[in-house]
């Protein structure tokens, strides 16, 4: 098989979309947005609770989509879970840069091989939407609109 | 030889592939297997070469000048004119309006027929299996001038439900526009009966041919339909060029669409006043060299048995129907009686974007997404499909490889 899809939909990608984390809706969210790409009809919704020191208490994510979009949407609600606003931010920088095949710099080593599952991405720059659709979303939701 | 060894022998698409040299491309190692016609068709070479040929000999404005080239030219534009008209069995060529493409059509005709006679409450007739190219110049009349749309359903095997859009013709009823061929389900619509029904009402028909052109022998006479609409990229020509069939009693009552050169007869400082169709509704320099590569296209066309190889894409629809029953993960969407070479469906358990990405890699390309057609994914629950569509030159070799690699994404996604 062609290294590069084994690569994209390795087991842990597979687990991701098949089995989201942190999938569902928040009854008491203080952030939500929804996102939308048109070229494929995919949509997600982010809703967070940020509490009074700036930390994402909680997120929760729904939609329907590839798996790319599912996992990452489900691996970016695992990881963002309990970090402040500017370190999610910092995260969502690192995670662009990767998927777009540039310099990741200024991540920590744990993180950095937790996000290293969606590097696959980067092969495959059709995809790179539906991997960033999420995160888009969130940073959408934490400055208060929708995104598109 | 048999009567069927000869019906089979009177198209060959392997001998037609050598037209397309795009076709003998590898992608990622691995042959093309272009399956995504109903986006776009290749171009074989006869339309490469005429419109070089045109552009490095015979180049210059039409209608303008007074000089050699600018007469060669107007030859040139006029002449494919004519090749559209034979196309379709138009009975003048002056019914041939070129556009720059099939939703250049449809707009011309929303602005310059219909938003005229459009009063609030009128109503516009439409299927929900559209491309959003025959929906949304028709949902700008609901906004700016309060018509209202009437969306006929399909059966649910993608066959229009005729005596639904019967009953949806009233009196307020002041156009129907419907598909000639479904773009995603490949549905071949009932035109004439369509045509019938409404003039029985006074209504007058809007036909959307970007696909139907393609695979039905359209004869717009025969059919009646007062307006028919083609696109020449999926025609196997060049992009930037389509074509509006009105009839002329019609086309004569038109207002303008985009004002400039070419379309007036006379300009002062306090009036102007307009050309005949169809320079009424060609401002401004048009397609020129794509125009030839248009009408190259039509002639590649006729030049095959056009019975011949709408069996043959039939065939290769059926080869693929019948070879997708294997996998009882996959869900055909559209299995109408009536049906040209286009096949969509949607697999268990993974996205279409996921599935064309693995076709892809296999060589195999193919449209994943909603295809335009956001009601009819409504319609059938679904966010999205995969679709392949097939073309004069793929052959059942290639329908075999898209069932290996269709077998291979279900062994990687699952």
């Amino acid at each position: 098989m062609d290294d590069t899809l084994r690569e994209l939909y390795q087991e842990v990608i597979l687990d991701h979309s098949k089995h989201p984390r942190h999938f569902g809706k928040l009854t008491d969210a203080t952030n939500t947005a929804q996102g939308h790409n048109p070229l494929c009809g995919d949509r997600v919704t982010v809703q967070l609770i940020v509490d009074n020191d700036d930390r994402i208490a909680d997120i929760k994510f729904e939609g329907k989509g590839c798996a790319i979009s599912q996992a990452s949407a489900s691996l970016m609600t695992d990881m963002v879970v309990g970090r402040t606003v500017a370190e999610a931010e910092k995260l969502m920088g690192g995670f662009l840069n990767l998927v777009k095949g540039e310099e990741v710099e200024g991540l920590d080593a744990d993180d950095r091989e937790r996000l290293d599952v969606m590097a696959g991405v980067s092969a495959f720059p059709m995809r790179v939407k539906c991997a960033t659709l999420a995160w888009h979303t969130m940073k959408s939701a934490l400055e208060g609109g929708d995104a598109t | 030889m048999t009567a069927q060894g000869k019906i089979a022998s009177a198209f060959d698409p392997v001998a037609a592939r050598g037209d397309f040299e795009i076709l003998s491309k590898q992608v990622y190692g691995k042959p093309l297997v272009y399956l995504d016609n109903g986006a776009s068709a290749q171009k074989p070479r006869q339309v490469l070469d005429a419109m070089r040929n045109f552009a490095a000999s015979d180049y210059a404005n039409v209608h303008r000048g007074v000089h050699y080239l600018s007469g060669k030219a107007t030859d040139a534009y006029e002449a494919a004119r004519r090749t559209v008209q034979k196309f379709l069995n138009a009975a003048r060529e002056d019914e041939v309006v070129f556009t720059k493409g099939g939703t250049e059509a449809i707009n011309l005709v929303a602005a310059s027929y219909l938003a005229p006679r459009i009063q609030p409450g009128d109503e516009i007739v439409l299927s929900v299996m559209e491309h959003h190219s025959n929906i949304v110049p028709w949902h700008f009349l609901r906004e700016r001038q309060g018509a209202v749309l009437r969306w006929v359903d399909v059966r649910d095997d993608g066959s229009l439900d005729i005596e639904a859009l019967d009953a949806a013709v009233g009196p307020k009823t002041k156009l129907v526009a419907i598909t000639h061929i479904s773009n995603v389900l490949g549905t071949v619509t009932p035109l004439k009966e369509i045509v019938a029904r409404a003039h029985a009402k006074g209504v007058p028909v809007l036909a959307d041919g970007a696909q139907g052109a393609v695979h039905e022998i359209v004869d717009v006479r025969d059919l009646d339909v007062d307006f028919y609409v083609l696109t020449g990229h999926k025609l196997y020509g060049p992009t930037g060029i389509g074509a509006l069939y009105g009839k002329r009693a019609l086309l004569k009552q038109m207002r303008p669409y985009n004002g400039g050169g070419e379309m007036i007869r006379e300009v002062t400082r306090d009036i102007v006043t307009y050309a005949d169709p169809p320079a009424r509704f060609e401002a401004g320099t048009p397609p020129i060299v794509e125009s030839v590569g248009l009408a190259a296209a039509l002639d590649y066309m006729n030049s095959f048995d056009r019975a011949a190889v709408r069996a043959h894409e039939h065939d290769l629809l059926t080869y693929a129907r019948e070879g997708v029953r294997q996998f009882n993960w996959l869900r055909v969407i559209g299995d109408a009686p009536h049906k040209a070479s286009i096949l969509s469906f949607e697999a268990d358990g993974m996205h279409a974007h996921d599935l064309a990405t693995i076709l892809d890699r296999e060589g195999v390309a193919v449209r994943a997404g909603h295809h335009c057609a956001q009601p009819l994914m409504e319609r059938f629950g679904v966010a999205s499909t995969t679709r392949a569509s097939f073309a004069l030159y793929n052959t059942r070799a290639e329908v075999d490889v898209l069932l290996d690699a269709l077998a291979k994404a279900r062994k990687i996604l699952s």
